[in-house]
């Protein structure tokens, strides 16, 4: 059982119910891409925070670590986004900040760079990472969305048995009643 | 026995969990013959509530049948009876339930310490919900546990079904005491945000309750065209200005009762830039709620109106416009219902027929279903407005 709920039972009274047997998750396969892809954001973050010096260099890119560590900003809001309710957007930020960042990488795979080859390798990485991104993105959003069925009319649905205008005769005569009682 | 049960964000289960147990002479055991999902329910699947713990039984709207009782119920109940059980504990002897303030009983929040520091003074206990309210297992279970069900019940006639009665517990008493607690008098507008649940017995209490014209504000068209079927006026935000609207519908006065039945998550919408504001704060934790629907109302509320908050919020909210509030001389009404004070009337409206509460009632699924419903629900897929479970 889950181990995280047996441990809150010391919170509960004796007669109250208690986990024997978890039951299986309902979450889809692209809930948890989102979920890894949201921490896989976070943690990439946090290194271009802290590391962009050294990424500067690697990538032949001197000069342009304040537009990394602006990158790992936007790398970790997208995390924090993707992780929440709200992941459809925070993923559909990635594949945003992917091309982003393969605009950018594109820029320093230039001939005259000596790391031109890391920045290749680079590419390479955040294109299968954008690929990732793009499934999980359409995935999650075709899961959650209310599109594709349309609405459905309940204009039958008054609540009123006798009808919306027996309704408020009820209502005046209740009134009535009240107004004469006083 | 089957409980749905909260493991952590999005993250409910249909679980295997024992059976609850007699534990104060004040208890009674009913077996569940049909439960509900709330729309508060939805803020805990959000993990928006502080202090759930996986474990923790969901639901607050159950009904069922008696099947053990206490020896202190004395007589309140017995085997066999069909019972409501209002989402509210109460003890019924303390000076706040004699005052007919149930959701405020001062007893029954077994987790009072913890109710005092976050509240200030503690709350009654509710089913299914937050340990700061108690953290007392819910009823979308097979069983449930009620704590003083000598006082926390409702009988019901066997004549009416499951359906017509199980929202005696929660949104029918609470859309009526939003509508009751803005006075309504015959000639005013009320205005109803958002037209979920809460929000179509809110528009049928009001127009009951004799108001001359009943708004109600959405932007999806199923919940619209049922509003519109309760009598009211409808206004899609995402396609008309609400505040235009509403003065073209008052002569430009503005309604004099407005009520919130979205509550601290309001739709987020580039066209609202407020909201995607209040949103980014809450990612960030520095803000609990996403209050949009709160400063419309403030905005656009006649002067001397009343502001009625059934809308759950959770904690602390921004750029409240106070100033607007306090010089228009607005009133706010708010609170968890008590919903004991309104049950009797309630009932009696039902078996006059008056109203059948059914109407609201768009997916009856098994218990097992559960999970996957939360997410329908919470999508607004296929036009999904109240789920109804049957363990």
């Amino acid at each position: 059982m889950n181990v995280v709920a047996k441990l809150t039972n010391i919170t509960r009274s004796p007669g109250d119910p208690k986990v024997l047997q978890a039951g299986p998750s309902v979450a889809g396969a692209f809930d948890g891409l989102a979920r890894k892809l949201g921490w896989f954001s976070i943690a990439l973050g946090v290194v271009e925070l802290v590391g962009a010096e050294r990424i500067a260099g690697a990538l032949g890119m001197s000069g342009k670590q304040d537009l990394i560590r602006a990158y790992g900003a936007r790398e970790i809001s997208s995390g924090i986004l993707s992780l929440s309710v709200d992941k459809q957007a925070g993923l559909w930020s990635r594949v945003a900040g992917d091309g982003l960042d393969i605009a950018t990488l594109l820029s320093a795979y230039r001939h005259d760079n000596p790391k031109r080859d890391n920045v290749g390798i680079a590419l390479a990485v955040v294109a299968g990472i954008a690929l990732l991104d793009i499934i999980g993105a359409k995935g999650v959003t075709a899961r959650h969305s209310r599109r594709g069925t349309k609405p459905r009319d309940y204009s039958d649905r008054s609540g009123f048995p006798a009808g919306t205008a027996a309704a408020r005769d009820f209502a005046r005569s209740e009134r009535g009643q009240e107004s004469g009682a006083a | 026995m089957r409980a749905l049960v909260w493991h952590g964000k999005e993250d409910i289960r249909c679980d295997q969990v024992s059976d609850p147990e007699i534990e104060d002479e004040r208890d009674a055991i009913i077996k569940v013959t049909s439960c509900a999902i709330c729309g508060s329910d939805l803020h805990l699947y959000h993990n928006y509530v502080p202090a759930m713990l996986p474990g923790d039984i969901m639901g607050h709207e159950m009904m069922g049948e008696v099947v053990e009782v206490g020896r202190g119920v004395n007589g309140a109940l017995k085997k066999g009876d069909r019972i409501v059980v209002p989402f509210t504990i109460i003890c019924g002897e303390c000076d706040q339930c004699k005052r007919q303030n149930f959701s405020v009983c001062e007893r029954t929040n077994r987790k009072k310490n913890l109710g005092d520091k976050v509240f200030g003074h503690t709350t009654a206990g509710l089913f299914g919900y937050t340990h700061l309210t108690g953290g007392y297992p819910g009823g979308q279970a097979e069983y449930l546990r009620v704590p003083f069900a000598d006082a926390t019940h409702v009988k019901v006639p066997d004549n009416l079904t499951d359906e017509q009665v199980l929202f005696l517990g929660d949104i029918f008493p609470t859309g009526w005491q939003a509508a009751a607690q803005c006075d309504i008098e015959p000639t005013d507008t009320v205005a109803v945000w958002g037209c979920g649940p809460v929000g179509q017995m809110a528009i049928r209490s009001a127009l009951l309750l004799g108001a001359k014209q009943v708004v109600a504000i959405d932007c999806l068209p199923e919940r619209l065209s049922m509003g519109a079927a309760g009598g009211a006026i409808t206004i899609n935000f995402a396609e008309e200005s609400v505040v235009e609207r509403l003065q073209e519908l008052t002569g430009a006065n503005g309604p004099e009762k407005c009520i919130d039945c979205v509550g601290m998550e309001s739709h987020v919408s580039l066209a609202q830039p407020d909201t995607v504001y209040d949103r980014a704060k809450q990612l960030m934790l520095m803000e609990n709620d996403r209050p949009h629907v709160l400063r419309e109302m403030i905005y656009v509320c006649r002067p001397a109106g009343v502001i009625s908050i059934p809308g759950v919020y959770s904690g602390l909210v921004d750029k409240i416009p106070m100033g607007q509030a306090m010089n228009k001389g607005l009133t706010f009404r708010m609170g968890q219902t008590h919903v004991t004070r309104w049950t009797e009337d309630l009932l009696r409206r039902i078996v006059d027929g008056q109203i059948d509460p059914s109407f609201v009632i768009t997916h009856t699924v098994g218990l097992e279903q559960g999970p996957e419903m939360y997410k329908v629900f919470r999508d607004k897929q296929d036009s999904c407005i109240k789920v109804v479970l049957k363990p």
